[in-house]
């Protein structure tokens, strides 16, 4: 299934990979930090309703 | 006469998420929904313009690097726009979520103006042979990206979270300002050398005569990522009031 | 405005004022150069308008937390900024200031070490040229980032950082007009652009930096 790259398969592969790694990057600190704070946030009003 | 009581506009609804509350309401409903649109446009996109769409005759298969390459490149213009509207909006309105929202975006920018210099390096090296050319479009990325650098590295250095917003809304306009200029002056840097015979590959893909074979993939990838910025800034502007809300609760804490 | 603007001046002359230091490192870096690049004069005097120009830029970089960080640190800043002077006269005057201490001086001895690049006397006359026309900028753009980093500790690499970049565009016009009178062609549209980037940082600049004074000092 994979196409037909030619000599070229190096350079648009590598464009993708590194891509495609970037972007899990940046998506993965920022779901990880907006998680971290909601649980502190939730941890901090539950003593402060208490 | 107010009319707005009948007819609410699209800004005076939009103008309401200036409120923290009204924000992480909206936001919170909007968000499983554009990201699971941005999941499905990027993985369409990308997957279409990969596995099905033929070689060009000039650049061969590297057209394929299009679909990455064009989108972050909008993107990164995209996330400065952004974040120069929420400094304006700071300054002038001082709403916190406008300049929430431009410390949210900055690294998602950030990091598009990367994959748009990787990308275009690497789509350079089969034409021009090496991997960095001088080109006015890719240096004015870089400096794109120095400038962002720049603004995330002021946020991070000063503590107080009011001034530090105050002082990065100047940097980023002023910055904004410079990046027009650089543009122009890179263009005029470059075409005095080489008397303009450099062809970015970027204009080249955006000619009128690109063939739709290539252009509807590369629609779907560039609303994909545009979608994913959105994701992003969503998920980031909700970090950042969540944790402005922490720390005002932290140190209600702390003074007992 | 104007005593504020002659004590900088005096204050920067003076021993440990920092005066001679710009000078001093533009000759170093200066001299640096031919042993980065080997001795090859032709090669040299390609370089060379590029190399002086970065030269001068970077040895204005040296003073720039001094504009505002020493009467930042003894309080002096406090009383300017609530004085009836207002904050963007105190950003004026001090960048005034630097600009005669170091881009007047800079922009003066650049063709001398041109010389030393193998430059000829023509092209160093427009090298003067377009320093005494950039450097105004640089001064400017560079008391502006200072104005943004006054409470940053260790703040001189950051304002680097955010100094740097927007000194870019006054880069490209002023190294480009030496080029450009090197070859023989004309420089007058650089010069031009050159000019109206220092003007326009002197026309804007002052509201921005007076804000981030304010900011700072609140």
């Amino acid at each position: 299934m994979i196409p037909d790259l030619g000599k070229y398969a190096l350079a648009v592969n590598s464009s993708y990979v590194l891509s495609l790694l970037a972007l899990a990057v940046i998506i993965g600190l920022y779901v990880k930090r907006s998680r971290a704070v909601k649980r502190d946030l939730v941890a901090m009003e539950a003593v402060h309703d208490a | 006469m107010n009319y707005r009581s009948i007819a609410p506009t699209f800004w005076d609804r939009f103008w309401r998420l200036a409120n923290p509350k009204v924000f992480m309401g909206w936001s919170g409903r909007a968000l499983p929904w554009i990201a699971a649109a941005a999941g499905l446009s990027l993985c369409s996109g990308l997957i279409w313009g990969y596995f099905f769409t033929p070689d060009d005759i000039r650049q061969g298969s590297t057209v394929k690097i299009i679909y990455l390459h064009v989108p972050t490149a909008l993107m990164a213009i995209n996330g400065y726009l952004l974040m120069f509207v929420g400094a304006l909006v700071w300054l002038i309105r001082r709403q916190h979520v406008s300049v929430l929202a431009a410390k949210a975006a900055a690294p998602v920018g950030m990091v598009m103006t990367l994959i748009a210099l990787a990308t275009g390096a690497i789509w350079g090296q089969p034409m021009w042979g090496t991997y960095w050319v001088w080109d006015p479009r890719l240096t004015s990325f870089l400096i794109l990206f120095l400038f962002y650098v720049g603004y995330i590295a002021l946020w991070a250095a000063i503590e107080d979270e009011d001034t530090a917003a105050d002082l990065t809304s100047v940097l980023a306009i002023v910055g904004a300002v410079f990046a027009m200029l650089s543009r122009y002056a890179v263009l005029f840097w470059n075409q005095g050398l080489h008397q303009g015979t450099t062809v970015t590959m970027a204009d080249g893909a955006q000619q009128d005569n690109i063939s739709n074979v290539f252009f509807q993939p590369l629609l779907l990838s560039m609303a994909g990522f545009g979608l994913l910025f959105l994701t992003l800034l969503l998920i980031g502007t909700r970090t950042e009031v969540r944790s402005r809300r922490l720390k005002v609760l932290q140190a209600r804490e702390r003074m007992g | 405005m104007i005593q504020l603007f002659l004590r900088d001046v005096g204050l920067s002359v003076r021993s440990g004022g920092g005066f001679g230091l710009a000078l001093i490192f533009f000759l170093i870096v200066v001299t640096l150069i031919p042993f980065a690049l080997g001795p090859d004069q032709a090669a040299l005097a390609v370089v060379a308008p590029g190399v002086l120009w970065l030269g001068a830029l970077l040895a204005c970089l040296l003073s720039l937390d001094r504009i505002f960080g020493l009467d930042f640190e003894d309080g002096t800043l406090d009383l300017l900024v609530t004085s009836p002077l207002p904050p963007e006269a105190v950003y004026i005057a001090k960048a005034a200031a630097h600009w005669l201490t170091t881009g007047l001086p800079l922009a003066l001895a650049a063709p001398v070490l041109g010389a030393l690049l193998n430059l000829d006397f023509e092209t160093g006359k427009i090298l003067c040229l377009s320093l005494l026309l950039g450097t105004p900028a640089l001064s400017l753009i560079g008391a502006f980032g200072a104005s943004l980093t006054i409470g940053v500790k260790r703040g001189g690499l950051l304002l680097s950082l955010l100094v740097l970049p927007l000194y870019v565009p006054s880069l490209i016009f002023g190294a480009q007009a030496v080029r450009l009178a090197g070859q023989g062609l004309p420089y007058d549209v650089a010069l031009v652009l050159l000019s109206a980037i220092s003007l326009g940082a002197a026309a804007l600049l002052p509201f921005a930096s007076g804000a981030a004074l304010r900011i700072n000092l609140r």
